[in-house]
């Protein structure tokens, strides 16, 4: 607290005017708005500057303000640009603001502060029309080239029947088609050099290396590549925009499709966002079954990546066992949450049913199985003296650049700094558990997979704890804006009876405010920023996901290697396109 | 006339065994992969799925026979057939039995050698004429590949030659009734395994067509009749340098107890298996890591292996 408090004193003391007002949020991260002309320089600031700066910029939106009603003590705005940075030296975040009242506004880019802010920004000039002078290529990511409108707006529809009937004439295939030829020269690549032609080579979107629709496209000097663009939002399915018109409950299975392989993994943060703006405690067992089921979801995802990852490097059986060891996790998942990939199985105030009969046995023995297998799987793929050939020095980057560039989860630790959003910030009841935080030294291909590798060891351990530890009581809080609400008392008396109605039919209302809360998800770090206007929905829903500042660190890393290599990095960063793209 | 009815007939025999053989690989590597993948592979087409090689025919040669409009026609089509043409002609000089053989050639070795070289062409023609960036990456790595293989694959049986002092595979297996090749010339033997690998291009050393990566390389735009080919040819790419493995390290067809053409047949299985195996087990290395290792550590071994080899041939018969 004393931390933040000084940090908003010492941005008042400098830059005086410029700080427009102090806004105070749910989840207490300290939030500043500063005006448009000086946003630059605080950010600077606050990055290079300070004492323990604010090294990470961990997220960067927009919100369109127009509709929204409970704005009290905010200054005027039509679209707010939003910067969320970390420090990891404080352990501490702070939030700048920066009001736009234009309708199609413009604000000075960042790019040169932070690199990692290329993407970010041209995604909100994409979602929003906001224009960021400087950048050195203002367009659009995640929506096609020929898209018109800024989805994210108000006043774009949400829905395909709100937008006239589809129709794809001739001159509309061939623009479309005319929209996907690369120009070298608009990325500042040249052609050839001197003595040589460059070979540029489209990868994706259908391609089997890319684990999805990820394209991108590689200038190659031979087989050497030289440098690479990613074109992504191949699989943008408007996750954001559908926040706003779903109710607080509704949206939950929506999360599942983020990461997809993640499961319960994408509930989690969610639901601790919408329950800390509602104020709502989650009773132990509740949290214990949370944690038990998203370590399980850490461990098939990790097993999805140990495979797929070999298979990148060759290797054609490995992901065939994995695979299967999956299978039975998803045999768990199943007897707990009814369904596998998509369980769809946290709620808000806990989860949706209590464990069945036999839970036990079932991840015990999964607990008991685990272990011996992950030793086959290290001499089959990480002892391999011709995996460690593939991986070894390749896609290397430090610490330094890890957090220049967002890079959190395995690939943080990768680099050797030890920081678990578990650990150092625990959320949902991880402080009561025992575990280690992996880490390795040279922040390379393989060194990211001995961290996960060893993640699986450590989520089998707080299994363990979970199955020897699970606590009785309710699944769910009676909180009464708990969705759906327990059903035991509403036969009995008129309140609950209410409340059980009001909270079925159109879901809790939460107070107008915006939190945001970050899990360690099995990729990196993913949060939910929620913003509510005093409604039965969201008013903005912001995900910010982990694959999105790891693609877009690809290029860095791959540069001067091989086509080969590039594929083992895209394996080795660990990343689902739906999580990405959203 | 006798002769060359019984030319003819062995001809045939041969090509029929050999155009059993490769496809029923299809279904051998499926089940076996299977089988240490832990899973069940082919097995609803026919008793164990066997027919599948039938199933998988049919549907190949009733394809539409396309060839891609910006390919160079004539030289795509002809591309897969030289990889069938070279490896099939190399049949021809492998011994399968005491009196069965198509031809009995006093430089049977060579002819080898020279055939498998023109395998090469297949893969960088298809590679060239699909005018596909994938393909030239899968064909030129093809080239590089299997030139710089066959380099030492040639030198990693001169040992063989030197001792057995002859190039006529009948005569090498028969050299080898006291002592197969492989005791005294193991590190030739195992040159020409990994040599032979990289010739029929094959997991863990298929970076030509290496799929997580160049899609599948040289025979990318390949389909049909034309791809099946590439199919087939390497299966009996396969069958031949395990055939050959057994001619020039294990004895060709000497045995006990069974007739001759049965141990053949045994010994060439055993390296088709050992093959799949190794495709199972072993990631691929990178398309450099693998010509550095062929030049640097291969060819020096190949030539000591012969060096040795010949002096000690020297200084036995001197």
């Amino acid at each position: 607290m004393s931390e933040q408090a000084t940090i908003e004193k010492q941005l008042d003391r400098q830059f005086g005017d410029a700080i427009l007002t102090h806004q105070s949020t749910k989840d207490d991260v300290p939030t500043l708005w500063v005006e448009k002309a000086r946003a630059k320089e605080v950010l600077a600031h606050l990055k290079n500057d300070i004492d323990q700066p604010y090294k990470m910029l961990y997220d960067l939106t927009a919100l369109d303000e127009r509709d929204r009603e409970h704005r009290d003590g905010q200054p005027d705005s039509q679209f707010t640009v939003l910067y969320h940075l970390i420090s990891f030296d404080r352990n501490s975040d702070v939030r700048i603001k920066v009001p736009l009242d234009d309708k199609y506004p413009h604000l000075d880019s960042i790019t040169d502060v932070w690199p990692a802010s290329n993407w970010y920004e041209r995604e909100v000039y994409d979602m929003f029309g906001v224009n960021f002078d400087g950048h050195p290529n203002m367009r659009r990511l995640l929506m096609p080239k020929t898209w018109e409108g800024h989805p994210l707006r108000k006043e774009h529809p949400a829905r395909a029947t709100e937008m006239g009937q589809f129709e794809l004439p001739d001159w509309k295939h061939d623009r479309e088609q005319q929209a996907y030829e690369f120009k070298p020269e608009e990325w500042g690549m040249k052609r050839q050099t001197e003595d040589a032609d460059f070979m540029f080579l489209n990868l994706g979107p259908q391609h089997p290396g890319t684990h999805g629709v990820l394209r991108m496209i590689l200038q190659l000097d031979g087989e050497q590549l030289v440098d690479s663009v990613p074109d992504v939002g191949y699989h943008h399915r408007g996750a954001e925009k559908m926040g706003e018109r779903q109710s607080w409950h509704t949206y939950i299975p929506y999360t599942d499709r983020i990461d997809y392989l993640g499961g319960v993994m994408n509930n989690f943060p969610y639901v601790l966002t919408v329950e800390k703006m509602l104020g709502i405690e989650v009773p132990d067992r509740a949290k214990v079954i949370r944690i038990m089921m998203a370590e399980l979801f850490r461990i098939a995802s990790h097993l999805v990546w140990y495979g797929t990852f070999a298979q990148d490097v060759g290797a054609l059986s490995p992901v065939f066992y994995m695979f299967n060891d999956r299978e039975r996790i998803l045999k768990i998942v199943e007897a707990v949450c009814g369904d596998r990939m998509h369980p769809n199985w946290f709620r808000i105030g806990g989860v949706a049913q209590d464990l069945p009969e036999g839970w036990e046995k079932m991840v015990q023995d999964f607990v008991d199985y685990m272990p011996k297998r992950l030793k086959e799987y290290d001499s089959l793929v990480m002892k391999n003296k011709i995996f460690q050939a593939r991986t070894v020095d390749i896609g290397a980057y430090d610490t330094e650049e890890a957090i220049e560039w967002g890079i959190t989860g395995p690939g943080l630790r990768a680099t050797g700094l030890e920081w678990d959003w578990r650990k150092k910030r625990p959320y949902g009841g991880y402080d009561q558990f025992e575990f280690d935080i992996p880490t390795a030294t040279n922040g390379d291909s393989y060194d990211r997979g001995v961290v996960r590798v060893e993640e699986i060891r450590q989520s089998l351990r707080i299994i363990q704890q979970c199955i020897d530890n699970m606590p009785s009581g309710d699944y769910k809080s009676d909180h009464p804006q708990a969705t759906p609400p327990r059903k035991e008392q509403t036969m009995q008396d008129i309140e609950t009876l209410i409340n059980h109605f009001v909270n079925v039919t159109w879901g809790p209302r939460v107070p107008a405010g915006e939190a945001i809360v970050s899990v360690e998800a099995s990729k990196g770090v993913n949060g939910y920023y929620l913003v509510s206007d005093d409604s039965t929905r969201s008013y903005r829903t912001r995900i910010r996901v982990p694959s999105f500042p790891h693609i877009q660190m690809v290029p860095l890393i791959s540069r001067g290697h091989t086509v080969a290599d590039l594929l083992a990095i895209l394996g080795s960063v660990d990343f689902v396109l739906a999580d990405l793209d959203r | 006339m006798i002769t060359s009815a019984h030319t003819v007939l062995a001809a045939l025999g041969v090509l029929l065994g050999v155009f059993t053989i490769a496809p029923g690989l299809i279904w051998l590597e499926r089940r076996l992969l299977a089988v240490w993948q832990d899973r069940y592979g082919p097995n609803r087409v026919g008793p164990f799925g066997i027919l599948q090689v039938v199933a998988d025919m049919i549907k190949i040669f009733t394809k539409e026979d396309w060839v891609p409009p910006f390919a160079d026609k004539p030289v795509f089509i002809i591309a897969p057939t030289i990889i069938m043409l070279s490896t099939l002609m190399s049949f021809a000089v492998v011994p399968v039995g005491p009196n069965i053989g198509v031809i009995d050639m006093n430089i049977g070795l060579l002819f080898f050698l020279a055939m498998s070289s023109m395998g090469a062409y297949s893969v960088v023609l298809a590679g060239w004429a699909s005018n596909n960036k994938y393909s030239l990456l899968g064909g030129m790595r093809g080239a590089s590949q299997m030139i710089s293989y066959e380099v030492f694959m040639g030198l990693s049986l001169l040992g063989v030659v030197l001792m057995n002092g002859s190039f006529n595979l009948r005569e090498i297996v028969l050299a080898q009734e006291g002592m197969w090749n492989v005791i005294p010339q193991f590190f030739g033997f195992l040159i020409f395994l990994l040599a032979g690998l990289a010739e029929s291009h094959r997991l863990p050393l298929d970076v030509p067509e290496a799929e997580s990566e160049i899609i599948a390389g040289f025979h990318s735009e390949y389909s049909g009749m034309k791809f099946g080919m590439f199919f087939v040819g390497e299966y009996i790419g396969v069958t031949l340098v395990s055939a050959m493995i057994a001619t020039l390290f294990f004895g060709g067809w000497l045995g006990p107890w069974f007739p001759p053409i049965v141990w053949m047949l045994i010994k060439t299985f055993a390296f088709i298996c050992l093959f799949i195996l190794l495709r199972a087990s072993l990631p691929r290395p990178r398309y450099d890591q693998l010509l550095s290792y062929g030049w640097k550590v291969m060819l020096p071994l190949a030539i000591l292996n012969l060096m040795v080899t010949g002096a000690i041939v020297v200084a036995t018969t001197g």
